[in-house]
């Protein structure tokens, strides 16, 4: 008798969960029994979230884009061809993208190369390593560009020092615009190639070591190791970690900032700086929205087709 | 097409572990053999030591006739099957089998045609365009084996293929294994646990145990001759009886064992010379589970008799084990399912004395 009871107490929630079948149980009740509706509740929160910090300021960021400078009239996307004639925005439209992607490239490659020694380093030596290379990341780069500034300062630069005893004259490096530019993505670089090296040393440390074992038994030297077996199995990590980069370094703010304020003559400016001037210091907060929301339909497109990629990926390999 | 061969390997890893303590082992031209032990013998470390993927700490290896001790992997011209396969989970079937061959910069019609060679052998031709992922574990193990296949090496190495796959898979691999090496003849080493394997696959089979080889011969002499307590209690399922025994003279210059209980089985006469100068020594006996049958099934000589009360039988379908006690040890005997074998009944079983062994608890030789 005992077991029939139990047995019939726990089959019958399950007989009439899912279809709500059963008489007395309102409709509210089976909307609610119904997976997607809990989920959806479940999720809620996000979506709210989301909507409030995500969806109202992009939307409002993009009305405000299509005012005119008192905020009176709708312009359309005016604001928009005023910024493509001018000359000063056309340069600095090149100048975030040699910025971004110079910047996003050369933290890419410093990222890898340290990651790959890390990774030969055994375990026991990594973690110091480790933890001393992410120090630039962990500073607030507002701070660390302080650092830097000094460093470049025209008449104390410690960096010009140490290049006059080996006998090389001093370097203007905020001074001229090439050498400023130079300097900025030095100083991005220097903040963000830590990024990549943990998040490639993660994705290193994730292939199999059979596959390198494999490789070399098929006849691979240890170049061909890593173009036919290391970067095609990263190849997932570098995508993400790379638009992921190229988005915030094209959004960069404040290196610029505090490093050469968009000088010499607004040519290391950047959408963020230059919107940053346009829309608060010169008043003129429409077009300063314009400048800000550039970028996005190209990072649009670029995050499209690589975030697509890596499903494709995902799913073929993993 | 090549010889291997090993000459006082030795292999400590870092700490002192010493996995491989100094073997010495032939490997014939075309020959297939299995080293086959227990976990952590050092089975796979010597299969590694002859890939080139563990440096070797002290001895030679020839591939060939070659001295290979200092030539990378890639260099030794040999190919391996992983025990996870290790297939490139980035490339297609197609490219997983000829990598090694564009490596070598083979033109693409000869990978083309070696490929679809191997797959022919295999039977995966439908597989070709498909990632590892979208295959089944049998599929995979056959892709590893094209991967080893098409480049044509002096030496197959396998370490552990088929512990992966379901029973029923490894049977089918295991057989396919053999019809392959049948078809190629490329010299080939396989490492494995599984002593069933190990019979069924190899030319000669290397027991190998705690860092040494116990003894290498071919199945059915590693079967039939044990040369250690090792690989007596090693090779078959189930495993030899080893009971505690004294050898004592018998009446007639004839020897006894004595096994307790009263119980005592005669010597065969062609062994009492090998058997003479172990007299009134303390030893172990050994005897297989099918020699010891029931009475009435054989009428040959050297059948001695053998009345036990059993405790458990295990009826297996074609053949029934019975277990015993005699002094203590737990014996297994296999008898016919008609013989009538009941638990907790006497039964007359005979002992098949022209296949006993004798071991020296000491030393853990077979006499
Ligand atoms: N990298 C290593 N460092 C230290 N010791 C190791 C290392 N690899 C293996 N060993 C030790 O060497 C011994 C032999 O290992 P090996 O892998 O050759 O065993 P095996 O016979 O293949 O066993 P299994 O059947 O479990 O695969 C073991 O005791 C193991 O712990
Ligand atoms: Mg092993």
């Amino acid at each position: 008798m005992a077991p029939d009871g139990s047995a019939k107490a726990i089959t019958q929630p399950v007989a009439r969960g899912p279809r709500g079948r059963s008489p007395g149980v309102s409709s509210l009740e089976r909307l609610a029994r119904r997976r997607s509706s809990i989920a959806f509740l479940m999720t809620l929160p996000l979506i709210l979230v989301i909507a409030g910090l995500v969806a109202y300021p992009a939307a409002w960021a993009i009305y405000l884009s299509t005012l005119n400078r008192r905020m009176r009239a709708n312009i359309g996307f005016d604001n928009y061809l005023i910024l493509l004639e001018s000359e000063s925005f056309r340069m600095i439209i090149w100048q975030s993208c040699f910025f971004a992607i110079t910047a996003v490239l050369l933290k890419a490659l410093i990222g890898f190369w340290l990651a790959h020694m890390l990774h030969h380093i055994p375990t026991r030596g990594q973690r110091k390593w480790r933890g001393m290379l992410l120090i630039p990341w962990v500073i607030p780069p507002a701070l660390s560009t302080l650092g830097w500034w000094w460093m470049f300062d025209p008449s104390y630069s410690s960096i010009n020092w140490i290049i006059n005893v080996f006998g090389f004259p001093s370097v203007p490096w905020l001074g001229q615009p090439w050498w400023a530019r130079i300097s900025v993505i030095m100083v991005n670089v220097w903040y963000g190639a830590p990024f990549f090296m943990i998040m490639y040393l993660a994705a290193l440390k994730s292939v199999p070591e059979q596959l390198y074992e494999a490789a070399s038994i098929d006849g691979a030297t240890s170049w061909q190791r890593l173009r036919f077996i290391t970067l095609p199995m990263m190849q997932n990590i570098i995508s993400i970690t790379v638009l992921f980069s190229l988005i915030v370094t094209f959004a960069n703010y404040d290196i610029v900032r505090v490093l050469t304020n968009g000088g010499p003559r607004d040519t290391t400016h950047l959408f963020a700086t230059y919107a940053f001037q346009v829309g608060i210091l010169s008043g003129n907060l429409p077009r300063g929205a314009a400048v800000s929301l550039f970028m996005l339909p190209i990072l649009a497109v670029a995050a499209f087709f690589i975030l697509r990629g890596v499903t494709r990926r995902t799913k073929e390999i993993a | 097409m090549a010889q291997v061969s090993l000459r006082k390997l030795v292999k400590e890893y870092e700490g002192g572990v010493q996995a491989v303590k100094g073997i010495d082992l032939d490997i014939e031209d075309e020959e297939f053999v299995v080293l086959v032990g227990p976990s952590g013998c050092g089975k796979s470390t010597t299969l590694r030591m002859i890939a080139g993927l563990e440096e070797i700490t002290s001895g030679e290896i020839a591939i060939g006739g070659d001295v290979v001790n200092d030539i990378p992997p890639r260099d030794r011209d040999i190919a391996m099957v992983f025990q996870n396969y290790a297939l490139y989970p980035h490339m297609s079937v197609y490219d997983n089998i000829s990598f090694g061959l564009k490596l070598r910069g083979f033109t693409r019609e000869e990978i083309k045609r070696r490929v679809d060679n191997a797959a022919r052998i295999l039977g995966i031709g439908e597989l070709l365009e498909r990632k590892p992922k979208a295959l089944s574990g049998g599929q995979r193990q056959r892709v590893a084996m094209g991967r080893a296949i098409v480049r044509d090496p002096k030496v197959f190495l396998f370490d552990e293929p088929l512990s992966n796959l379901d029973a029923k898979l490894r049977v089918q691999m295991r057989t396919e294994i053999k019809q392959v090496h049948q078809t190629v003849r490329t010299t080939t080493v396989y490492v494995t646990h599984d002593q069933v394997e190990a019979m069924t696959l190899a030319d000669r089979v290397v027991v190998m145990n705690h860092g040494v080889i116990e003894q290498v011969g071919p199945p059915n002499e590693l079967y039939r001759n044990p040369a250690t307590i090792f690989v007596a209690g090693f090779i078959g399922s189930p495993a030899m009886n080893m009971i505690p025994a004294r050898l004592e003279q018998a009446g007639g210059g004839g020897l006894m064992v004595q096994l307790g209980e009263g119980l005592s089985v005669p010597v065969p006469e062609e062994r009492t010379a090998r058997y003479a100068p172990h007299a009134n020594r303390d030893l172990l006996f050994g005897i297989r589970p099918e020699h010891l049958t029931e009475a009435t099934r054989i009428d040959k000589q050297n059948l001695a008799p053998l009345t036990v009360k059993l405790d458990v039988i295990e009826p297996m379908g074609m053949e029934t084990l019975v277990h015993f006690h005699i002094d203590g040890t737990s014996v297994c005997g296999r008898v016919d399912p008609a013989a009538g074998a009941e638990a907790g009944v006497r039964m007359a079983l005979a002992a098949h004395m022209e296949h006993m062994h004798l071991i020296d608890k000491g030393s853990g030789k077979v006499l």
